[in-house]
């Protein structure tokens, strides 16, 4: 299990901007009333993409809200490893190390993040990249592969090598937007060149007919 | 000769998202078509249907999934039943339920509304791993389709007032273990829970649940429009139907692809992922079925099914049917010592056989890998892993025992030679190097 604690340094308080409550309110609809519970790490999450990380603040501030003691909302943020518990840089970057990525070269591109960004779990001097190394992130038929969090969203950024991540990291440095999903001529994680789902016949709208089910005659006698 | 899969019997038509994952599309490939009727058999037709089509489940473990729905109580009570499907995918080398979530999700919510009606569950919870933002999203965008299309909802077309709700995690591999992903839905930490009772007595905020899989709840459609013994005449039996197989590491072109059950491992590998890298002489070791499982040297692969009794019978298993490919450059005690890592990070440290074991396990592979160790400690390794095994409240202590177990019967002499040649002065570990190809 992996040890985590809470930032040394934290901030006076914590409140969610509109954005934030609206999308409060959106998941605090999905559970009943007396099990809002739930909604905690939807809430953790949600105060992660306003503020960067989960401060100490804002951990009170759901606790009170979901009618949790404080106690049980630090366990699960400390618990789950998504919660970043200080402030990261504006591209977080979450290479994946776990042995599918690792056969096909996740090492190359944690050593590009070594040479160019520093070191693991810090905040880069230009305030632009912090990189970690996480586990599976279940994309193994796109290895090796990253997660790039930023103002733009979560996004995968898959079937990557050493001078493809590079690239990738001078963009993000220069501003630049740059394309998530596969950074081959991959659509997802088809076989290259398949003819897999090539059948018209099942795009023609031909499944769509009214049909008669199956094995749903009385037995006879 | 092998007969492979046809294009028209394959569940997953859109898996390579080459088409849209909206309902009209959807519904043009076959979703949502005929599932009133379904309904209007009743409830134990459509389990009789399931069991009789032999379906066991694609989480891992392959557990009958008709007979696990037949298990919820026949009256319901005072609590109300619940669905929860994981979709906590983490397994290393898995990676199959992303594509239905993102590319066909309506042939989930379609098994979800099937499979709750027949537990007889209003409300079911669909809980997402963390990291997969792109397809919650994705899913939040076709269960509002299916909402507004009136085919869920308080009111709708099939008369089974029905709800789904999109839920998420935040990055722990635990939380894949049912009642950890219970635990962890009700707002806690991904502890799994001591068994008896088992979730589908005192599951879900202490009520009657089921816990699936997404590609058993997204087959469940398709296998009633076709009939349950058209899925059962793929694959051997006791191990049949259509499966989506993810293959990763050494091989020319990694990927997912629906195949029949018990494809042999070559063919599946040959004919859909372009081979191993330099060649299947080339090959060293593949994982079948996702990181908790013992891998097999290259001589087993050679004519090994991919089924769960055919991998059982070597000490492997099928698990996710996660095909993760070794070549012969692959330093084969490191690539084991980062499962060991991996499975150190990920333990909830509940138990302390798998909170002291996962770390003891992986410090000494470490060293292993380096050829710093003794020949004693390969025993004593194999000892601690026994320990592991078994002694936990859930599988993750056995899923981290295994690959190491699995090294250790197949790969012994690698890590005897590696220390020979640690005390020798010669280079522990000469990676070779790929064949021209």
């Amino acid at each position: 299990m992996s040890v985590r604690r809470l930032a040394k340094e934290q901030p006076e308080s914590f409140a969610f901007n509109k954005k934030s409550e609206d999308e409060v309110k959106f998941w605090l609809g999905k559970y009943p009333e007396e099990k809002k519970a739930s909604a905690v790490i939807p809430m953790l999450w949600i105060a992660q993409k306003q503020e960067g990380w989960v401060s100490e603040p804002a951990i009170r501030d759901i606790a009170a809200r979901l009618e949790m003691p404080y106690i049980r909302v630090y366990e699960v943020a400390t618990f789950y490893t998504m919660f970043n518990l200080a402030p990261v840089g504006e591209n977080l970057v979450q290479v994946c190390g776990t042995t599918p990525c690792m056969l096909r070269g996740s090492g190359d591109l944690i050593s590009v993040c070594k040479n160019r960004i520093g070191k693991s779990g810090e905040i880069s001097e230009d305030g632009k990249f912090t990189w970690v190394e996480v586990e599976c992130m279940g994309a193994c038929a796109n290895a090796p592969m990253i997660q790039l969090a930023n103002k733009d969203g979560d996004h995968y950024i898959e079937d990557l090598d050493a001078e493809k991540f590079e690239q990738l990291l001078d963009d993000l440095a220069a501003g630049k937007d740059v394309k998530f999903g596969p950074q081959s001529e991959r659509n997802a994680s088809e076989p290259h060149g398949t003819k897999v789902l090539s059948d018209p016949s099942l795009y023609d709208g031909s499944k769509a007919k009214p049909i008669k089910l199956p094995n749903t005659e009385k037995a006879e006698g | 000769m092998v007969e492979l899969l046809q294009d028209k019997d394959r569940i997953f038509t859109n898996l390579f998202g080459h088409h849209s994952p909206g309902l009209e599309s959807a519904q043009q490939r076959g979703a949502w078509n005929g599932t009133t009727d379904m309904l209007d058999m009743g409830r134990d037709w459509i389990i009789d249907q399931m069991k009789a089509s032999g379906l066991r489940g694609r989480g891992g473990a392959g557990f009958p999934t008709g007979l696990k729905w037949s298990f919820m109580p026949k009256e319901v009570g005072a609590r109300p039943h619940y669905l929860v499907v994981n979709a906590d995918e983490s397994e290393p080398g898995t990676c199959k339920d992303r594509e239905i979530m993102r590319h066909d999700p309506h042939l989930l919510i379609e098994g979800c509304l099937i499979a709750s009606f027949a537990m007889q569950a209003h409300a079911c919870y669909i809980y997402l791993r963390g990291e997969y933002v792109t397809e919650r999203l994705a899913m939040e965008k076709a269960v509002k389709e299916a909402y507004e299309a009136k085919l869920i909802g308080e009111k709708n077309v099939h008369g089974w007032p029905f709800h789904v709700y999109i839920h998420h995690g935040a990055g722990a591999y635990i939380c894949g273990e049912e009642t950890a992903l219970l635990e962890s839905l009700e707002g806690k930490k991904g502890q799994p829970r001591l068994k008896p009772p088992f979730p589908a007595n005192a599951g879900l905020y202490g009520c009657p649940t089921t816990v699936n899989n997404v590609e058993s709840i997204a087959v469940a459609g398709t296998i009633l429009r076709r009939g349950a013994d058209w899925f059962s005449s793929f694959g051997r039996e006791r191990n049949v139907g259509t499966k989506i197989f993810s293959i990763s590491g050494h091989v020319n072109n990694p990927c997912n692809v629906e195949e029949a059950m018990s494809i042999p491992m070559k063919t599946l590998i040959e004919t859909h992922a372009g081979g191993v890298r330099g060649g299947w002489d080339n090959l060293k070791a593949v994982i079948p079925g996702g990181s908790s499982v013992s891998l097999l040297p290259k001589d087993i692969c050679d004519d090994v099914l991919m089924d769960f009794d055919a991998l059982s019978a070597h000490k492997s298993g099928l698990g996710t049917a996660a095909v993760i490919v070794m070549d012969k450059s692959t330093d084969v005690v490191k690539a084991i010592a980062r499962i060991s890592y991996f499975y150190r990070h990920e333990s909830c440290g509940q138990c302390t056989p798998c909170r002291e074991g996962t770390g003891w396990m992986w410090r000494v592979l470490t060293r292993m890998a380096a050829g710093e160790s003794t020949i004693e400690e390969i025993d004593m390794l194999l000892d601690v892993a026994g320990q592991v095994e078994g002694h936990t409240i859930c599988a993750l202590g056995d899923a981290a025992a295994w690959p190491v177990q699995g090294l250790i019967r197949h790969f012994r002499h690698e890590i005897e030679e590696r220390i020979n040649n640690y005390r020798e002065g010669k280079p522990v570990f000469v990676s070779q190097a790929v064949a021209a190809e």
